[in-house]
């Protein structure tokens, strides 16, 4: 079969239909299997990370006797998941309760397309698309992944789902505009709203270090938009039992499962792209010492995925120490404080610009 | 009279949330790290391989004993029997052969069972025992495939309890 696949493709370049679009559309789908693939796999190895990191923050052992350190967990996870029944309720509204869990899921899958994992690998450029817009692909997309969780509360057509919806969709109005303003004096500096680009101005210094109080807001605000603790409420298990995924089981429980987990490896992943110099390596010049070569590249892709284990850990960590904000907290903080934050930072930063000129 | 407590003032470090939620991420670090490296002796019994052994008077299972001569000390007089608060004692009392050493007790139990499905380990049977003959030992952990195999026998309710020595001996030859 393989041998047969193989045939056909020596097949086509010898009658020369290896056209630059043909090839253009295997390295894509390439480049598409390989971002899934890896992100798919974090995010099962992010879930027993969190078990087993929360467990040691706790004093506890945490999932450890499936394989060696408990590494095979997710394997066995999934299985259970997989082999779970598929049960509908009966009170559901059956079309966008099946809905919902899949368009959680989409929007992390969709944005990590334009985020640059690498420099250049064989003379291709590590990024699924090169969008000129890359940053408002990635706001508007992370914006539509609430209404999976508001779809949820929904159509679960149960009241701690129902609750939980609620909260998430104010949550969303509250944290979107700061999130959107702080990074507009990155943009400012960088110049372009292309995240390559971004990530080609940092390479001799971190817009983290330019622009402190903006990477503060920024990632206060994606805490917010991955539901994440301290802003955790549309889940919020002790107070809404299970929040919008109460009424959900087996598979589709677990695409919910998987999508926050997806938005927070996206979420990292903007994180280090906008603020930490993408997958640029600090204080080394990479390219001198190995050359130009398929090694530098995977050298690239390897800090890049470092920088973004640091942040999943971060996002871990975090949960594991801060408790939830009250709901008028939360309110409190998005709109009294990070808003004006937020413009303060395009100000100061506009000033310095100003100055500079 | 009322009591009014003031709402605290909370300066601006405190309404910033930032040094509090750094002390607490230090913190938790710290503790992520003391683990992590096995700096700490850890509390966790990994349970199937590691058995927390009950500590001694623990009140486990009851079981029946014998004496430091190997005779059973029941003399089937059925008290723990009744006291039971969820019945789940059961004694079929005999008459001991005439010719037997201890035949002067008269009686002795052809059966004991305790259907340990039902016992709620009060220890009201152990109290009630006239000849010390039924303890709560330390065997906590009971296991069995079928509810047959948790109703004790006298075999097993012997083989559990083991010998008690007397400090009275009440049956001996004078």
């Amino acid at each position: 079969m393989v041998n047969h696949a193989a045939d056909i493709v020596v097949h086509w370049v010898q009658a020369g239909m290896a056209t630059p679009w043909l090839v253009w559309l295997v390295i894509t789908l390439m480049k598409c299997g390989a971002v899934v693939g890896v992100m798919m796999g974090m995010v099962a190895y992010t879930v027993l990370a969190e078990r087993r990191f929360c467990a040691f923050i706790q004093d506890r052992l945490g999932p450890n006797r499936v394989g060696p350190f408990g590494l095979l967990q997710p394997v066995a996870d999934g299985m259970k998941l997989f082999l779970k029944e598929n049960v509908l309720p009966g009170h559901v509204n059956k079309v966008y309760y099946v809905l919902a869990p899949a368009i959680t899921l989409f929007p992390a899958l969709a944005t990590i397309a334009v985020i640059p994992f690498g420099n250049r690998l064989g003379g291709e450029k590590m990024v699924i698309a090169d969008l000129n817009v890359g940053i408002l692909w990635v706001f508007s997309l992370a914006a539509l992944g609430v209404y999976g969780i508001v779809l949820a509360g929904w159509a679960s057509n149960s009241k701690y789902p129902f609750i939980g919806g609620v909260r998430s969709a104010a949550q969303l109005i509250s944290y979107e505009l700061a999130m959107g303003l702080s990074v507009i004096g990155v943009f400012m500096l960088a110049g372009s709203l292309n995240l390559g680009q971004v990530v080609e101005y940092q390479s001799h210094c971190w817009l983290v270090l330019k622009q402190p109080l903006g990477f503060l807001i920024f990632m206060v605000a994606m805490f917010a938009e991955t539901n994440r603790t301290p802003f955790d409420l549309p889940e919020g298990e002790q107070e809404l039992a299970a929040g919008y995924n109460t009424e959900y089981g087996s598979m589709k429980f677990a695409l919910f499962f998987m999508g926050e987990y997806a938005n927070m490896v996206v979420a990292s992943a903007v994180m280090v792209t906008l603020f930490f110099g993408g997958w640029q390596v600090p204080f080394i010049p990479v390219e001198q010492w190995l050359g130009c070569s398929w090694l530098s590249g995977m050298v690239y892709i390897g800090c890049f995925l470092a920088k973004l284990a640091a942040f999943l850990f971060l996002f871990i960590w975090v949960r594991w120490t801060l408790p939830r904000f009250r709901y008028d907290q939360l309110m409190n903080l998005g709109w009294k404080v990070l808003l004006p934050l937020g413009l303060l930072n395009i100000l100061l930063t506009a000033l310095v610009l100003a100055g500079q000129r | 009279m009322a009591i009014i407590t003031p709402r605290p003032q909370l300066t601006l470090a405190e309404r910033l949330y930032l040094p509090a939620i750094v002390s607490g991420m230090w913190l938790t670090i710290r503790h992520f790290f003391v683990n992590l490296l096995g700096l700490k002796k850890k509390f966790t019994l990994e349970y199937p391989d590691e058995k927390c052994p009950p500590p001694p008077g623990c009140r486990g299972a009851p079981t029946l004993v014998r004496d430091e001569d190997g005779r059973e000390k029941c003399v089937a007089c059925q008290l723990c029997e009744f006291v039971c608060p969820p019945r789940a004692i059961r004694v079929t009392p005999e008459a001991l052969p005439p010719g037997s050493r201890h035949a002067k007790i008269e009686k002795r139990p052809a059966a004991f069972e305790i259907n340990m499905l039902r016992c709620i380990y009060c220890g009201f049977c152990q109290e009630v025992c006239p000849e010390e003959a039924i303890f709560l030992r330390e065997k906590t952990i009971l296991t069995g495939a079928s509810r047959r195999e948790l109703v004790h026998d006298k075999q097993r309710l012997l083989a559990l309890g083991g010998s008690r020595p007397d400090s009275v001996k009440k049956w001996k030859d004078k």
